[in-house]
């Protein structure tokens, strides 16, 4: 196969990531915008009242979850992970659903492009798109805890 | 005409001087220990802090633009250093932040074929599992410490943005092996010159190495990564000014997602500060890049070498405990 032939394979898969890229990012922040309107509005309550919410921000995160999981929260354990899915009624978690999307879009992205890998038997890419997938799941699975 | 370049020189200075005071005013007063509004003291106002956000970060993606740097080196110092959020919650918002950037541009970058995927995914893929790791290390590690080092760091950049150089065309006289087993390299359109230029990297397994390092700090202190990702990528590696420009933006979009997950998880993140940080700073950036199509930036690098210098100076004195004399 000649250079040029490879290069335009190349672009092809870089399209690809481009186009899905571009769609996933224009998706995120629209719903991140309109729940953020939705909150900041106060059209839907959040779990946190908006007057409160600046009485916290200024505290380690294990402190602030600790203190909001007490003063309003109530749950057995301060959510972290994937908690916030369970607390989308409230207007400041809905938000989460934006941030979600923002933070994993590149994963479809590179599911995107395996198909072509394949095809091409582009093994030495296929095992890095595969194992950044990998990576990027187990950062975004809320395995991996870490704390002060 | 040495009149009327002292007399711009002065122009400029007084300009500069007066975006550095703009964007530091509203920290000033909280670092003399003036009350301000929104702080525990005071909890009634709580949109005063989002909205000074969207102002200081609105600046700052101007500044971002003209000066050459990510958001994210900005955002994390300076809104750490003077107001009222805790790093926790800034780091987490700095990598959303630099992330959300990283997606904008991506798409139009990857397009136009500056930013390489073909150089990017075996980059990205060191950078985000070593952010992972950076992200819960700075997690781990009492805020003083990761206060007193991100303050070395910046200034550490301050350093690299005074000494090093950049290579519009390094001159890559073979491939190395790797590179040339993974076919990392590409073609594209000089607009300035019309021309087509072919470029290949060396120095590969040395340049991958690095990105240890990179990816590992980009999580530790959420400050993005472009002021490393390029110098390695460009003057290390080989890669063209603008190929090493944006693929080191592409990157962010991958390297940050990683890290940006264990602070969401953590519950680092705080809506009321993200949306706000995020709309300021791309509309920032926009208005920057008109900016730039009619300005000279150079003095603005100049605003940016200060500010960074001032915040990194304010985080290592926060973080050391030791006093800050504005």
């Amino acid at each position: 196969m000649s250079s040029e032939a490879k290069t335009q394979e190349t672009q092809s898969e870089q399209l690809l990531y481009a186009s899905v890229l571009e769609i996933g990012m224009y998706i995120g922040l629209a719903i991140l915008f309109i729940t953020f309107a939705l909150y900041a509005s106060g059209i839907l309550a959040p779990a946190v009242p908006l007057g409160k919410i600046s009485s916290y921000w200024d505290q380690g995160v294990d402190k602030y979850l600790e203190a909001a999981n007490h003063d309003y929260w109530h749950m057995e354990h301060p959510p972290t992970g994937w908690a916030w899915v369970s607390m989308l009624g409230k207007g400041d978690f809905l938000n989460f659903v934006g941030i979600a999307i923002l933070s994993g879009i590149t994963v479809i992205c590179y599911l995107a492009i395996v198909p072509a890998l394949l095809r091409k038997k582009d093994r030495a890419y296929l095992s890095m798109v595969i194992l950044e997938v990998l990576v990027l799941a187990l950062a975004a699975s809320g395995i991996l805890a870490a704390g002060h | 005409m040495p009149i009327r370049t002292g007399l711009l020189s002065g122009v400029k200075l007084r300009v500069s001087l007066f975006m550095l005071f703009i964007l530091l005013a509203p920290a000033m007063a909280l670092a003399s220990g003036e009350p301000v509004a929104g702080s525990v003291s005071d909890p009634v106002s709580w949109w005063v802090w989002p909205a000074v956000l969207l102002v200081i970060t609105f600046l700052m993606g101007i500044v971002a633009v003209l000066g050459g740097v990510g958001g994210g080196v900005l955002f994390v110092p300076i809104i750490s250093g003077f107001f009222p959020f805790h790093l926790d919650f800034v780091r987490g918002c700095g990598l959303l932040v630099a992330l959300s950037g990283a997606l904008a541009a991506g798409p139009g970058l990857l397009k136009a074929n500056l930013a390489s995927l073909r150089l990017a995914i075996p980059v990205a893929l060191i950078s985000s599992t070593f952010a992972i790791v950076g992200a819960m290390i700075g997690l781990a590690l009492p805020t003083n410490i990761v206060q007193t080092a991100m303050g070395a760091t910046i200034l550490g950049i301050v350093v690299l943005m005074l000494m090093a150089k950049k290579s519009v065309l390094p001159e890559v006289k073979k491939a190395d092996n790797l590179s040339s087993a993974l076919r990392i390299c590409g073609v594209y359109t000089e607009e300035s010159t019309g021309d087509e230029i072919n470029w290949k990297i060396h120095r590969t397994p040395t340049g991958l190495l690095m990105f240890i390092g990179v990816g590992t700090m980009a999580g530790m202190f959420g400050l993005g990564a472009g002021w490393a990702n390029v110098p390695v990528l460009n003057l290390l590696m080989g890669a063209p000014l603008k190929i090493s420009v944006a693929t080191s933006k592409f990157l962010l979009s991958i390297t940050d997602t990683s890290a940006a997950w264990i602070y969401i998880n953590k519950g680092c993140v705080i809506p009321m500060m993200v949306v706000p940080s995020l709309v300021g700073i791309m509309l920032g950036s926009f208005i920057g890049v008109r900016i730039l199509r009619v300005a000279k930036p150079t003095f603005v690098r100049w605003i940016v070498i200060g500010l960074l210098l001032f915040s990194g100076v304010k985080a290592l004195t926060k973080g050391l405990g030791l006093p800050f004399i504005i």
